[in-house]
């Protein structure tokens, strides 16, 4: 049984559908990565799993158990987590605050997994008392990557991690996934670069219009000549 | 040395005393902004209705003989007031605002209704009480309390009420109280995420509602203790609070909406301000009336004691128009 599993799903903020019939299925051991040209629906199909706009049709259900326009309080206790693209931190509290936060709906002692954060990205450790909000792009986009497993989830949804990071960060931080993957944490991300994403996806997911236009391995996608030329430049 | 004396009692002590209500006061406006994004209008009332309950518990209290040596019982009963208020302001929330919040209705909406709870908490004081002037200290003395400077020549001493020491006294431990809950606690650095960042809080799987219920609840208790404060200070009527809560609006936008310790900072400061331009400098300068290249006139306040309240506004205007979001670069909606 697939971790996660959208079938069929509509849905959009109220007006005409973004979504038309999104389907997506992964295992926790999976990374997954949407892919698709701008307006297709990639971040739109996060935020409906998220509960974050309406879905109208179709379902969703996370480890067989239906969680369709189920809210974020009930979600991340199920053990979704979720990085949005911006304003991913809580930028007036340092560095710290933001992983307790995360870790808001656990009652046992945060230490072990701050720690395990600390450890992935070091620099955090260094800068855990300075204001989210005075770091980088790239730091912030580990704080807010460490803040979404704080609660210490089993599919980790992320929004465009590497937009906007220079070279070096997009590396370190595309690294980082496989290595939270590896730690057992299914992965379902939106990904601009999608060459480079799709190289380490075990599922990869075409989507344009709001519907699958391909799904694959990622190395099969980036092997297919046709989407190759639509989707990935040539 | 006794002019200055004078000034100390009439600008710093009635600065300090005048800038504890003001914080007390707009922290709550601040936090109710941070958390919910609207400017919640019948604080002034919540404070108001704080002062009534305190002032019926007091009698409560005199009725059965408790008294406290040493305390007002103005004072005593202050806890439970501050109890009660909360529970009221919770009251407030589930009859008027959560349900126009479900509706998703706009700040704007929010504002109006506040606007309307004010009037309905209002008449319902005056329903009770009338709309005479009441005072805690009908049956017990207001000390004073006068410290001597040990100085050559000072006939003057400074001079302050008990209940104003014990005024200032009770500001600095709930704003020691607030930091640390804010700072320390789960719940309170839930409040701090929520008001840096609704949606990213929603996202963490943060409880919002039990959010929003601690947010009323400390208003609630902050709001009675500002109004208890107002009332030991002055007297107790229906529109006690009413009349300053322009000027806590005013604290609380140029510290920086949504920031608490922003509040305070600018609760001191227009409390400050208005005692020092009400206050007579020709008092300060007389003694150097020679030395002077003008006459110094009879009297030379900046502004006359009815246009008190002006003094907040020019406050406001300034700091905005130096740092629009506030000292403490609040939220600017």
């Amino acid at each position: 049984m697939a971790l996660i599993e959208l079938k069929s799903v509509v849905g959009g903020y109220g007006g005409a559908p973004i979504l038309n019939g999104v389907d997506i299925a992964i295992e926790q051991s999976d990374i997954g990565v949407i892919v698709g040209p701008n307006g297709a629906g990639k971040s739109t199909t996060l935020k409906a799993i998220f509960g974050l706009l309406t879905v109208t049709g179709g379902s969703i259900s996370f480890d067989g158990e239906e969680i369709t326009n189920a809210q974020p309080d009930r979600l991340v206790p199920r053990g979704l987590s979720f990085v949005p693209q911006e304003k991913n931190v809580f930028t007036s509290m340092s560095v710290e605050e933001n992983l307790e936060m995360g870790g808001f709906i656990r009652r046992d002692n945060l230490r072990p997994t701050m720690d395990w954060i600390y450890d992935m990205f070091p620099v955090l450790r260094e800068k855990r008392k300075q204001a989210a909000g005075e770091l980088s792009g790239g730091q912030r986009q580990m704080v807010a990557m460490g803040r979404a497993l704080m609660s210490k989830p089993r599919l980790l949804m992320l929004d465009e991690p590497s937009a906007g990071l220079s070279p070096r960060y997009v590396i370190e931080i595309l690294e980082q996934i496989v290595k939270i993957n590896q730690a057992g944490v299914g992965i379902l991300m939106v990904e601009q670069n999608a060459r480079q994403a799709l190289a380490f996806a075990s599922r990869g997911f075409v989507l344009a219009s709001g519907k699958n236009r391909f799904t694959g391995t990622g190395p099969e996608l980036i092997a297919d000549p046709e989407v190759a030329k639509s989707f990935l430049g040539g | 040395m006794n002019e200055l004396i004078f000034f100390f009692n009439n600008v710093i002590v009635a600065g300090i005393v005048l800038g504890s209500i003001y914080a007390v006061g707009a922290v709550g406006v601040t936090l109710v902004f941070g958390i919910l994004r609207f400017a919640h209008f019948a604080h002034g009332d919540m404070m108001t209705m704080g002062g009534f309950i305190a002032f019926l518990l007091m009698l409560g209290f005199q009725a059965m003989g408790i008294s406290v040596p040493f305390l007002p019982t103005g004072f005593v009963v202050l806890p439970i007031a501050m109890v009660l208020t909360a529970i009221v302001a919770l009251g407030l929330d589930k009859g008027f605002y959560a349900p126009l919040r479900a509706r998703g209705a706009k700040p704007v909406t929010l504002l109006i209704a506040s606007i309307g709870v004010t009037l309905m908490v209002q008449g319902l004081i005056r329903l009770v009480f009338g709309s005479g002037t009441w005072s805690f200290f009908e049956t017990e003395q207001k000390q004073l309390i006068r410290i001597p400077v040990p100085l050559e020549g000072v006939t003057r001493t400074i001079n302050f009420t008990q209940p104003q020491l014990l005024m200032v006294i009770s500001t600095a431990i709930a704003v020691i109280a607030l930091n640390l809950f804010l700072t320390r606690s789960r719940l309170g650095k839930a409040m701090r995420a929520m008001a840096d960042n609704a949606a990213l809080a929603q996202v963490s799987g943060i409880n919002v509602k039990l959010v929003v219920r601690v947010t009323w609840i400390i208003a609630g208790g902050l709001a009675a203790m500002a109004g208890v404060m107002l009332a030991l200070d002055v007297n107790l009527k229906p529109d006690l609070a009413f009349n300053i809560v322009l000027p806590i609006f005013a604290a609380a936008i140029v510290g920086g909406l949504g920031k608490p310790f922003g509040a305070i900072a600018g609760g001191f400061l227009i409390g400050f301000a208005e005692t020092a331009a009400i206050f007579n400098w020709t008092v300060l300068l007389k003694p150097l009336a020679g030395v002077l290249p003008f006459d110094v006139p009879a009297t030379l306040a900046i502004v006359p004691t009815e246009y008190k309240l002006t003094v907040a506004f020019v406050i406001l205007v300034v700091v905005l128009l130096w740092r629009p979001t506030g000292i403490f670069k609040g939220a600017s909606s």
